[in-house]
């Protein structure tokens, strides 16, 4: 399946919720969905006969400035076709619902994309850092991250 | 080889070597070093080959130990992060006098590729640590990791155990003339 | 002297507290620093809970504050023992964006040297297996034959381990000119060895004893973790993305997909997936000799290309099949010569995910094992 045809049918399902394709090649095209309906399309996505999007193969947190994004790369072991979903939400409000139920593997990815970008993924069923320490503060690939001075007493800047 | 000619004789001359007895002591510790591996990043795959056939490290008389209690020298192969360097820290802490550590690598030195921008990276071990001898390179050639060893056998070797209080006021000495 | 008694004990009346122990992150047969948080019921594994993060050296920092081949060094200090096949994935992706078409026989060094690197990184996580299993002879053994390996890359490169070699539309520098002649002899080598090794330790019957039937990865379980590589094709699923879905020059050699087939115990068990890897070898070695007899002598080994590498706006995301799994990378193009977002899909990572999920239920000592099969890189872990 293409991804327009992905598109046409989810469009057809979900109706507003998907918002629009954006095709730029060479680069990938991608499906631009509304972040509350992501658990129901990514859940349609893997169980439809058709779909069967049964591989996650990454998920990644970006910072766009205003807002946070969440991107996911989904693959089928059957039919060997791709799509990218990306999710916009604002950054004082970075809710997403996580898809951790679907895929076991979008456990540790959220986990690192809250470390790392601040994303808040909603049902997730623990939801702490994981490649900084516990206690660290800010997240760091945040565009206006600045580093700490000190971190447990330890000089952190060169 | 003439000495092990004459072993039959030892008191013969030439059977007997005189020395200080610090200089037998340190001549036995610097030949017998047991160290903990401490491997955290690439370096320690470098650490792995000079351990394996080619490069055989342990005909320096040195044996790899997992625990720190038993260890003699402390061999930081690698990056050193934020949250690895309190367990540095306390491993350093148990090991037993007189110990010693060598830095492997740009990153243990000093942050090597990650001392600009790398946020959770300990831009050097020595900010916890002291480092007695540094090894550079990304990652160093293993012969590097043997000159490294070298260099720290012959600092043991010159150490002062008994004169240590004459040595140091001597060198106070000096500092403050100078 | 009173009488003696022999003491009867009701092993269904003793109580038995479950254990909390803490593994690593310095412990000799981690495999670098991980720390595992086990719960135990006596000997019996009943919770892991991995801890990463004690190697996180802030890699998708670094690839926003650098020029794009700028990032090449980085990528290779992710997974320390396979950089050229790190390598891969992120300048094919660059290429893609760009629209370069790179010269034939950049892509035939090209093969050869992920062939090689894949070699020497399955010979490392042989050997580091059976150090686990308590077999330090093919250790040695293994890393014999990864030093003439590690003399090539040299010589091509001038690094033993970090290469920088693999460039945006081709090659840091041309090979040797004995490079064909070097690679058929260390090809031979590597058969000759991994037929001692096959003796001496996959067949070793101890060995089996230890690593059948430990372990065992369902196969649905692995693709709903997103496990690649030797673990997924150890759990019988036949895919590999160089078949699948070939990129670079794949598809022109011939080769087949090992995967488990529980020989001596169960599908997707810890022999399983070292069996894979040591069969793997031997198809890389096929594909190896194809790509020296069709590989063109002649030839530019670097495309031209402006002097600032600038994208068109939009992302792409490229995978190639590393030792280890396949290995992605998520790349945002902002137009400047400076990427907006690089992410590393870590393989490691990735498959260190299932390690609780596998773990329960067997003893303590096996659960070294079973880390020990899924064969990890921390650097690439925690990135
Ligand atoms: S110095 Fe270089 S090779 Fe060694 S740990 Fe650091 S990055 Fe890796």
């Amino acid at each position: 399946m293409t991804i327009n045809e992905i598109y046409e049918q989810l469009k057809e399902e979900y109706g507003d919720s998907i918002i629009e394709l954006i095709e730029n090649p060479p680069c990938d095209s991608s499906i631009i969905v509304k972040a509350e309906s992501i658990f129901d399309i990514c859940h349609t996505l893997r169980d439809k006969p058709g779909f069967e999007f049964d591989y996650l193969m990454c998920l990644s947190g970006l910072d766009l400035g205003e807002n946070l994004s969440a991107v996911y790369h989904l693959y089928s072991m059957k039919h060997s076709h791709k799509v990218v979903l990306k999710t916009i939400v604002p950054k004082d409000n970075p809710k997403i619902p996580s898809v951790e139920k679907i895929w076991r593997t979008a456990d540790w990815h959220e986990r690192e994309a809250y470390d790392l970008i601040g994303i808040i993924f909603e049902g997730h069923h623990n939801l702490i850092r994981i490649l900084c320490p516990y206690d660290w503060e800010g997240y760091p690939l945040r565009k206006d991250y600045k580093e700490p001075e000190y971190y447990h007493e330890m000089k952190v800047p060169y | 080889m003439g000495l092990l000619n004459k072993l039959n004789q030892p008191y013969e001359a030439g059977g007997i070597i005189l020395g200080t007895f610090e200089d037998i002591l340190n001549w036995g510790r610097a030949r017998s070093d047991w160290y903990l591996h401490f491997g955290l990043a690439c370096c320690a795959i470098e650490f792995m080959a000079m351990n394996a056939s080619h490069f055989d490290f342990m005909r320096f008389g040195t044996i790899p130990r997992a625990t720190p209690r038993q260890a003699d020298f402390i061999m930081i192969t690698g990056t050193v992060t934020l949250k690895m360097a309190e367990r540095i820290k306390k491993l350093w802490e148990q090991m037993a006098e007189p110990k010693y550590c060598i830095s492997v690598g740009s990153c243990a030195n000093c942050g090597g590729p990650y001392w600009e921008h790398g946020y959770h990276v300990l831009k050097g071990v020595d900010r916890i640590i002291p480092v007695h001898v540094y090894v550079p390179g990304c990652p160093p050639r293993p012969e590097a990791f043997q000159d490294g060893m070298i260099k720290l056998q012959k600092m043991i070797k010159e150490e002062a155990i008994f004169r240590k209080r004459k040595k140091l006021e001597e060198e106070t000495k000096i500092e403050l003339s100078a | 002297m009173g009488e003696k008694k022999r003491i009867e004990l009701d092993y269904s009346k003793i109580e038995s507290d479950r254990m909390r122990l803490n593994v690593g992150p310095q412990h000799p047969s981690t495999h670098g620093v991980l720390r595992l948080e086990v719960e135990l019921d006596g000997e019996i594994v009943t919770e892991v809970v991995p801890h990463i993060g004690y190697l996180h050296r802030c890699f998708e920092k670094h690839a926003e504050k650098m020029t794009y081949p700028q990032v090449i060094p980085y990528i290779d200090r992710m997974d320390y023992v396979t950089s050229m096949n790190n390598e891969l994935p992120y300048v094919m992706a660059i290429e893609k964006m760009l629209g370069i078409e790179v010269p034939e026989k950049v892509q035939y060094i090209r093969v050869i040297m992920c062939e090689l690197n894949r070699i020497a990184s399955h010979q490392i996580a042989v050997a580091t297996f059976g150090l686990d299993a308590g077999a330090f002879t093919p250790f040695l053994y293994f890393f014999r034959d990864r030093e003439y390996i590690l003399a090539i890359f040299e010589k091509a490169s001038g690094a033993r381990l970090l290469f920088n070699y693999f460039w945006i539309g081709g090659l840091a520098a041309d090979v040797h000119p004995t490079f064909k002649e070097d690679v058929l002899a260390i090809v031979k080598q590597v058969r000759k060895t991994n037929k001692e090794i096959e003796d001496l330790l996959i067949y070793n019957k101890i060995f089996i004893e230890r690593t059948a039937n430990v372990g065992i990865l369902p196969p649905d379980v692995a693709i709903n973790y997103a496990c690649s590589g030797p673990v997924l094709r150890g759990s019988g699923v036949k895919f590999d993305l160089r078949k699948n879905e070939p990129y670079s020059i794949y598809d022109r050699f011939d080769f087949d997909i090992p995967v488990g087939m529980g020989e001596v115990g169960t599908v997707g068990d810890c022999w399983d997936r070292n069996i894979v890897r040591m069969r793997e070898m031997e198809q890389s070695c096929r594909i190896i000799e194809q790509a020296i007899e069709q590989m063109p002598n002649e030839g530019d080994v670097q495309e031209k290309l402006p002097k600032k590498i600038k994208p068109p706006k939009g992302d792409i995301y490229m995978r190639a099949e590393n030792p280890k799994g396949d290995l992605g990378f998520y790349i945002v193009s902002n137009g400047t010569d400076k990427p907006e977002r690089v992410k590393a899909r870590g393989t490691s990572f990735v498959n260190l995910s299932v390690l609780p999920e596998i773990s329960k239920g067997y003893m303590f000592a096996d659960l070294i094992l079973i880390l020990g099969s899924i064969d990890i890189v921390l650097g690439e872990v925690d990135r």
